[in-house]
């Protein structure tokens, strides 16, 4: 099977992948508590307003008519109404959206940058104090849950120390500039970014670490770095320019797939810092029966992570011609 | 083959004497290797303090075996609130006067029970998914491969939680959301496996002789992939315990069974973080030592299944 044809193929999965989850989706929200009617109605209507309402939603319809609308809404980006703040769902969803994109996209920068050079060094001195050590460092992060993390951090910095606020994305009353640089560029923010930013890095870091370790131990046996060094080049030549660089490829597409695993992360993250995400507020929506919010949140957090997984099959494809189609 | 097996003698004890021998040569993976060690140890103290957690009452001899939490973790005020450490509370007190350390030592046990329930359920589904795919091929396997990418697909969390929102929170429900995430990385893994062994001259010999499916897939094949389905258990062991943590953090625990994801809760939405460090620190030190001992086996089991590892 060449390239095209094996593109063509993965396209087709993802699109069954996506009816898939919104089936799940639809099946999961028809059976939360309650008739599926008295959620979406208010206290006080009289029994005509509120047939007319149950007739607006498209509830008095067959199930099977209501699923084809909700597929309908769904690929027009039409979430319905919030009860909590009863405003348009799509509305409130971006924003939160943008917020968890800013907060898990930076974690993940950290994680990554740092995550690749600590590795690269601890494969390159190999059986060392240093190595050993990192993998014990490596590991207990690893091993600690993302809210964990969160309060330790809270404690030391915020608590004890007192050099970050402890929660929120800006201090109140602080001025909210309209475009996006005076948004997530000022000091206020990045001053509360740090923090949040900085668990979820420390949660991220273990496996670009040692899977950055575990290739370079691989191609530092290999027969060209020998030669590199028979030529008498640096070492940092080598680690930098031949070992490093071609240890990197599989890192690219472990971290794709947890550029959507950090979707659901973001839902601890957010609700230890009181950041105002999407996974916080998916929380609050189901805390509070808000199914749509909810079901927007659930859904957009599914799309990063269905898609994510999408783009890490065809890196990894494109980048190792090695790899065989199957 | 060991020469106990064949020899005479040993008919009798035979079975016992291939138990403990096979059990000598599961530990003997973990000489020489440090960190296992520690993992192992780690392990058994937790397994201890959740075995004998609470009291146990032998009716038949009248025995009363003490349980190792001081008080009743549930019972209110049994010292001040927010206290610190003291003798008679070596780890403080709660909010409302609970003792700490107790409700430590009965978090154990919740924590041990999600563990393994969870992974052997997980690792049991996923192994057989992999197995049937990969042995069976066909529309059988794409069947059961898209369904995996299905469950690739959906975000653990906001699974668990609307899971929970919608069956209650209970433990069992808890270990319900987890297992129907969990049980994907194996199957894939296993189907991988089971791929390669599949072409190897002993599965041909086994249907050369007339073995059924059945037969060459769990005789045959299953044991030879068994190191594997191992390993992916001490991971999901570790996993279910931070996924059980998170959503009881997030406040979708059974309030029922106060593991210590619920006791962090407790903590946090007392808004106790700041001045009680006895009661925020001992839970989180604890899901983070168990998690580790569990990657420390990890580990060693990993140098096995994979020797190359072991040269690195």
């Amino acid at each position: 099977m060449g390239l095209r044809a094996y593109v063509v193929r993965r396209v087709l999965q993802l699109i069954v992948t996506f009816w898939a989850f919104f089936t799940l989706l639809f099946v999961l929200f028809r059976m939360m508590p309650g008739d599926p009617t008295s959620m979406f109605i208010m206290d006080g209507m009289t029994p005509e307003q509120r047939e007319q309402r149950i007739a607006e939603l498209g509830l008095d319809q067959p199930l099977y008519v209501q699923y084809v609308e909700y597929l309908q809404q769904l690929l027009t980006g039409d979430f319905g109404q919030s009860f909590i703040y009863n405003d348009p769902v799509i509305d409130i969803i971006t924003v939160r959206f943008m917020n968890t994109i800013v907060l898990m996209g930076t974690a993940l920068v950290i994680a990554y940058v740092i995550g690749i050079a600590f590795g690269a060094l601890m494969g390159w001195w190999r059986d060392s104090r240093f190595e050993r050590g990192g993998i014990i460092v490596t590991l207990m992060a690893r091993s600690s849950p993302e809210f964990w993390v969160g309060i330790v951090l809270l404690s030391v910095f915020v608590f004890w120390l007192g050099w970050f606020p402890s929660s929120g994305m800006r201090t109140t009353g602080g001025e909210l500039g309209g475009g996006f640089v005076a948004r997530y560029g000022s000091l206020d923010f990045l001053h509360h970014l740090f923090l949040p930013a900085l668990t979820g890095a420390i949660v991220y870091l273990a496996t670009p670490t040692l899977l950055m370790r575990s290739t370079m131990l691989d191609v530092l046996n290999a027969d060209f770095i020998e030669i590199k060094k028979a030529e008498g080049l640096p070492e940092r030549t080598v680690l930098y320019k031949h070992a490093a660089r071609n240890s990197i490829l599989p890192i690219v597409t472990v971290a794709a797939i947890a550029t959507g695993a950090a979707m659901g992360g973001s839902v601890v993250i957010e609700t230890v810092f009181n950041w105002p995400g999407m996974g916080r507020e998916m929380v609050s929506a189901v805390n509070q029966n808000d199914y749509p919010l909810a079901m927007a949140a659930f859904f957009l957090m599914g799309s990063v992570v269905i898609i994510m997984n999408f783009v890490a099959d065809l890196l990894y494809v494109y980048l190792d011609p090695r790899v065989e189609y199957e | 083959m060991s020469t106990e097996r064949t020899s005479p003698v040993d008919a009798a004890t035979g079975t016992i004497g291939n138990g403990v021998s096979y059990l000598r040569t599961k530990l003997e993976i973990f000489e020489g290797d440090r960190l296992g060690q520690i993992g192992l140890a780690i392990l058994a103290v937790f397994l201890f303090v959740g075995i004998f957690a609470r009291p146990y009452t032998i009716e038949f001899l009248n025995v009363t075996i003490p349980g190792l939490a001081p008080y009743d973790p549930t019972e209110r005020a049994v010292g001040g609130r927010l206290e610190g450490p003291s003798v008679a509370h070596p780890l403080g007190t709660t909010d409302m006067g609970r003792d700490v350390l107790s409700q430590l030592i009965a978090g154990t046990r919740v924590t041990l029970l999600v563990g393994s329930l969870a992974a052997f359920m997980a690792v049991f589904i996923g192994t057989n998914v992999g197995l049937i795919s990969a042995y069976f091929g066909g529309w059988v396997d794409d069947t059961l491969m898209r369904i995996t990418d299905v469950v690739y697909g959906v975000p653990f969390l906001p699974f668990a939680i609307v899971l929970v929102a919608i069956l209650g929170s209970s433990l069992v429900n808890i270990i319900i959301a987890i297992v129907l995430i969990l049980w994907r990385s194996t199957a894939r893994v296993i189907r991988s496996q089971v791929l390669s062994h599949k072409q190897r001259p002993y599965v041909e010999s086994a249907q050369a002789i007339g073995a059924g499916h059945v037969r060459i897939m769990y005789r045959h094949i299953l044991p030879n992939v068994l190191p594997l389905t191992f390993l992916y258990a001490a991971f999901a062991v570790a996993w279910a315990v931070i996924a059980e943590a998170s959503l009881s953090f997030l406040g979708f625990g059974d309030p029922n069974m106060l593991s210590w994801g619920e006791m962090i809760y407790n903590v946090y939405t007392a808004n106790a973080i700041r001045e009680a460090w006895w009661w925020v620190f001992p839970p989180g030190i604890a899901i983070m030592l168990f998690v580790m001992s569990v990657f420390f086996i990890g580990r060693t089991l990993e140098k096995e299944v994979n020797p190359e590892l072991k040269h690195q």
